[in-house]
């Protein structure tokens, strides 16, 4: 089992217009820097891109709207991009809203080989409008279904060339779920171990899931909001 | 005199009771933490993934790794554990968590609540606020009780986007603490020096006022 690729550039190869990729990450935090930078380098454009957050204009998938590659944003909050706004209002940019827990679960659904969900977040909604919605012990659900994206890109803290994968403080967040969701799986970790050196227990991702890994580099790991007290 | 904002997260931290599991929102749902009352112990949920927040680190000792759902750099406290968004929102989906506090543009005497989007305005998204109210078990709004033009935000139904129906509890506003019941919005506490009428005048949903109304005292 030796999943390991030469670096961002290769493991992002087949990457091709128009398909639809999974961005891990929450805010800036744990956000496949590598790939993202890959992805720029490589012009791909059409992209749907799932990912909670949009970046901020000068990183994360906001260099990827700089270049115009992402025709749609499927989201939970995109508040932090003044380009996202321009393109959004322009019309060259579609946006799909859903709630962030909802997103989570249709990526964990994904992996979990399901088809869809039924989650009570959205009903009395816009977000309900046109969806099948349930009543389940007195209480109204919708059916939220599975996503179906050709990609996942996650960023993890270890891994091994089996693809297995652990994460660092709240830098997890989407990446387990996303790690689950793709048809092809990109892993970039901070460090990349030797087999054996993970104990198994402690893995969060098993390597089953992932089909690319790679040891980054440069990580900027830039902070959005710097809050500090004093000592 | 109204209360301020951080008056208002000193009489929701009231609310707290010792073993709660609480999600605070952004804005003055946030500066509830600061009031905690002594001799009770509640554990803070981040909705990105950790249980047992702490406050916000040294200088020099920011984690890039380790945020709050405002994105804000933050610490832990010992007994803390971390996870993914999905685990996260399913003990919330599962009514895990004991409290929720979260802001509000509006909120109708039913308990419906409208705090994410504004027509015509550029539209942020809800983030995940829409699974925390159609989930928690309790939920209490903090909120200004009028807009800066002086207009009720408490309605008898909102007019906003929804982001949730039926699941507001209570409301402490700067002017008054207030039940949400079957029979509309229960006036419970008023602040200081600020009359029953008044915020019967700045209340456009229906508003019961039973016997005496007690003032918030700090």
């Amino acid at each position: 089992m030796n999943k390991v690729v030469a670096g961002p550039g290769e493991a992002i190869h087949d990457i091709r217009d128009g398909v639809t990729i999974m961005l891990g990450g929450f805010g800036l935090c744990g956000i496949p820097e590598n790939c993202i930078n890959a992805l720029v380098a490589s012009g791909v454009k059409d992209l749907t891109c799932i990912s909670n957050n949009a970046g901020v204009d000068d990183f994360g998938i906001g260099l990827m709207l700089q270049q115009k590659q992402v025709r749609k944003m499927i989201s939970s909050y995109v508040g932090e991009n003044a380009e996202f706004e321009r393109q959004l209002l322009s019309g060259e940019l579609e946006v799909e809203l859903i709630p962030q827990g909802t997103l989570a679960t249709r990526c964990l659904a994904a992996g979990y080989g399901m088809p869809a969900i039924f989650t009570p977040a959205g009903v009395g909604t816009e977000v309900a409008e046109g969806k099948e919605t349930r009543v389940f012990n007195d209480k109204a659900y919708l059916l939220e279904y599975a996503f179906d994206a050709d990609f996942a890109i996650v960023k993890a803290w270890k891994g091994d060339a089996h693809g297995n994968l652990v994460y660092r403080e709240t830098a997890r967040n989407f990446n387990p779920m996303m790690a689950m969701a793709g048809k092809i799986t990109i892993a970039e970790v901070e460090e990349l171990v030797p087999a054996g050196s993970l104990d198994p227990d402690h893995v969060h991702t098993p390597g089953i899931y992932v089909h690319r890994i790679f040891q980054g580099s440069g990580y900027e790991k830039r902070i959005e909001q710097r809050t500090t007290r004093k000592k | 005199m109204a209360l301020t904002k951080e008056q208002i997260a000193q009489r929701i931290a009231r609310e707290l009771k010792d073993g709660y599991y609480v999600n605070l929102g952004i804005g003055i749902p946030t500066l509830v933490a600061n009031y905690i009352p002594a001799g009770i112990q509640v554990e803070l949920q981040s909705e990105n993934g950790l249980l047992g927040m702490g406050p916000f680190p040294f200088e020099g000792e920011e984690d890039p790794d380790l945020i709050n759902a405002g994105k804000q750099t933050i610490t832990t406290v010992p007994g803390s554990s971390f996870f993914d968004s999905a685990m996260s929102f399913g003990m919330i989906r599962a009514g895990k968590v004991d409290l929720t506090v979260l802001g509000a543009m509006e909120v109708s005497e039913t308990g419906d609540i409208a705090n994410w989007k504004i027509p015509g305005k550029m539209v942020k998204g809800m983030g995940g606020a829409m699974d925390l109210v159609a989930s928690a078990r309790n939920i209490i709004v903090a909120m200004m009780h009028t807009n800066p033009k002086g207009e009720s935000k408490l309605l008898p139904k909102c007019g906003l986007p929804l982001t949730g129906v039926r699941c507001v509890k209570k409301v402490v506003s700067d002017l008054a603490v207030l039940d949400i019941t079957e029979e509309g919005f229960v006036l419970l506490e008023r602040a200081p020096g600020v009359s029953v009428e008044e915020i019967q005048q700045k209340t456009a949903g229906k508003l019961l006022v039973k016997g005496d109304v007690p003032e918030m005292k700090f």
